[in-house]
């Protein structure tokens, strides 16, 4: 029996055509040389009985994609009478070159130009004797969707098969060893060169996701992981930021001091009571961030992500978004910034805005340090985690809110479709290394502008000369006395509001700025919060700090990603506005109640 | 056999896709994960409260939604 080759590029109707050439009489085969599936039927044309094989849409003969190298493998491997192939007449000139490729291979071919009608109603006229010219090969006109043509493309068909003698043998083409040759050595050269992270076996996979993805236990045991993270970052790094505040502390007192004496007032003061207090006060949880980092490239690089998304794809449904969206939300818990530009990944621009919108609600590490450090001065060491807990739990009513209210204005329907990895086992080296990026991301950037924010501070605390230091004359009491109407209501003082006006441009600043403006450091300046603040304050500072806009570059990142001014206002304006209107309902409300 | 709509398998159940009536970019990751039509596919499991599918095609697993699932058209044991 005669074989006829179904050839062409995606998108071309080659399985429309298929179908509609063969009925419904399709089985699925196995052939030689190849270990994929393709779907064969046998047909009657003319006298004789032929039979039709399907092979993938492929764009290039010589090629390296997955379908590229079976087409090819099945052509050197089966015996072929003819070859037709399905060119999408629409996009003819794109087509064409692949149409050339197949003629060196010397078979019978004939070209069927599907989509005729549709290339007709665009204007697109074909000079058919010139094709066949070109092309060495009859032409044949289709709408494989409309069955036209379909009478002469099989009477073409049968003359040639008629025309040529059966083929006995797979074609043996040369220029196919080569790519062969070419894939050998590309494979040999990446066992070589590179090392990939160890893909655990399949049914390992498979075990996890069982678990993992329980339609019950799946939910609850992805927050057990997450609060397993935060144990974990908080037991290990408990000690090192005692460590690094001991160090920095007698660094201050052993070497420093001895500066006081020899150093002017004021440069004594600038250097050591604003750059060095603010930026070690920073700097202690540095090792919580470290680990905090460590732990998110873990998860990132092990495969789990993609499952979130799919335990989350429901939900995240019901407010507008998708499952990638509240991934994106955990990546914002390192940074913002990264996490924005990770909705790339999403075409429909409603979706983006709405996902972008959310994100910058996400605790990042930046505020983090902040919760850390105010509910250790004003909590006990039982508090401290639940109401870190609350402030992770008001990130996500935050987020989620905003969607809910925004989703009608930014619909979307973008098809969801994400491939669930093999877990892996990042190398040490892997996760020590992108935990290493980010820390030097972190520490780049806080460092650039936590000195500029310090330096800032202690000028506006210490300026016009000789008023005392952060007081109602300073320019710092200034700035504070004309916000004070603003933030009283929600229980924030003057110099807590120099804070939050500094908080704008990084968080990173805020606890650089406490140190500035209160002259102290470490546990002293915790003392003083714990002294200067009841909880209802802090907690209603805290909210303030979660839910305003995160920094500068979150905003200039929004700006630039969403290409909007509007958004990018709205998006501070709704964020400030949420923030003042949830301090405002927690501050008055517990004072009501009597805290 | 007869056709169905991928969403509309059983858990644990397999069949051949015969027709993928999806459209451009969607289309195309279809295939760049190995949907084909005559390729053998599995429903693994579906995620609660309506949630996606978690579908298997040679060895990639890859999640989708329902309502995307169901352009494509499954040949299955009924």
């Amino acid at each position: 029996m005669k074989r006829i080759a179904l050839l062409g590029m995606p998108n071309t109707g080659k399985s429309t055509f298929f179908n509609r050439l063969t009925g419904a009489s399709a089985r699925i085969g196995n052939w030689p040389g190849i270990t994929v599936d393709l779907l064969s039927a046998r047909i009657l044309l003319g006298a004789d009985m032929v039979e039709v094989v399907d092979l993938p849409g492929f764009y290039d003969l010589h090629g390296f994609s997955e379908d590229e190298q079976v087409v090819r493998q099945f052509l050197q491997n089966n015996p072929i009478d003819l070859l037709c192939l399905i060119i999408n007449a629409t996009q003819i000139d794109q087509q064409l070159p692949l149409a050339l490729q197949l003629r060196r291979l010397g078979l019978p071919t004939v070209a069927i130009l599907n989509m005729a009608d549709e290339a007709e109603q665009m204007g697109i006229r074909f000079d058919a004797a010139v094709l066949t010219a070109g092309l060495d090969s009859p032409v044949c006109f289709v709408s494989a969707k409309y069955g036209h043509g379909f009478s002469e493309a099989r009477e073409t068909l049968r003359q040639v098969l008629e025309r040529n003698p059966p083929t006995n043998a797979a074609i043996q083409h040369t220029e196919f060893a080569a790519d062969e040759a070419l894939l050998a050595e590309a494979e040999k050269l990446v066992a070589r060169s590179v090392s990939m992270p160890r893909v655990l076996e399949h049914g390992l996979t498979e075990r996890i996701d069982r678990i993992v993805l329980h339609p019950i236990l799946g939910i609850p045991l992805f927050f057990l992981a997450l609060f397993f993270l935060f144990q974990a970052v908080y037991t290990l790094g408990g000690p090192l930021q005692d460590g690094m505040t001991w160090l920095l502390t007698t660094v201050h007192d052993q070497v420093l001091a001895h500066l006081q004496p020899i150093l002017p007032g004021w440069l004594y003061g600038l250097l050591v009571e604003g750059v060095y207090d603010g930026l070690g006060t920073v700097a202690s949880f540095v090792p919580i961030i470290v680990l905090f980092f460590l732990g998110m490239a873990l998860i990132e690089d092990s495969g789990y992500l993609s499952r979130i998304a799919f335990l989350m794809d429901a939900l995240m449904a019901k407010l507008g978004l998708d499952g990638r969206g509240f991934v994106m939300l955990m990546m914002g818990f390192g940074c913002n910034v990264p996490a924005l530009l990770g909705t790339r990944v999403m075409r429909s621009r409603s979706l983006r805005l709405l996902t972008m919108l959310i994100i910058p609600f996400s605790l990042c590490s930046a505020r983090l340090q902040v919760f850390v450090f105010l509910t250790t001065a004003l909590f006990s060491s039982t508090q401290a985690p639940v109401v870190l807990f609350a402030l992770y739990v008001v990130s996500f009513l935050t987020a989620f809110g905003t969607a809910l209210l925004f989703k009608n204005r930014l619909p979307s329907r973008e098809p969801l479709l994400i491939e669930l990895p093999p877990y892996r086992l990042p190398t040490f080296k892997q996760v020590i290394l992108r935990g290493w990026h980010e820390v030097h991301h972190f520490l780049s950037r806080a460092s650039r502008f936590i000195i500029m924010g310090v330096v800032a501070i202690w000028l506006l605390t210490h300026l016009p000369p000789g008023v005392a230091v952060g007081g109602p004359q300073s320019l710092a009491g200034i700035f504070g006395s004309w916000l004070e109407p603003l933030l009283r209501p929600i229980g924030i003082d003057q110099q807590m509001a120099v804070v939050l006006l500094f908080g704008f441009v990084a968080k990173e600043i805020v606890l650089g700025a406490m140190a500035v403006i209160y002259g102290l450091e470490g546990d002293a300046l915790s003392h003083l919060m714990a002294q200067r603040m009841d909880w209802v304050q802090a907690f209603s500072f805290m909210l303030f700090i979660l839910i305003y806009t995160p920094c500068l570059s979150t905003v200039a990142t929004l700006r630039s990603e969403s290409k909007s001014l509007v958004f990018t206002g709205v998006s501070i304006v709704w964020s400030l506005g949420l923030a003042w209107v949830i301090s405002f309902a927690f501050y008055q409300s517990a004072r009501l109640l009597g805290y | 056999m007869s056709m169905v709509r991928l969403s509309e398998l059983a858990i644990g159940q397999q069949g051949i896709i015969g027709d993928m009536d999806a459209e451009g970019q969607f289309r195309q990751r279809l295939q760049s994960l190995g949907f084909r039509i005559g390729k053998e596919v599995r429903l693994i499991r579906q995620a609660l409260f309506g949630g996606p599918l978690q579908v298997r095609v040679g060895s990639v697993n890859v999640m989708l939604r329902r309502c995307d699932a169901a352009s494509i058209q499954i040949w299955a044991e009924r």
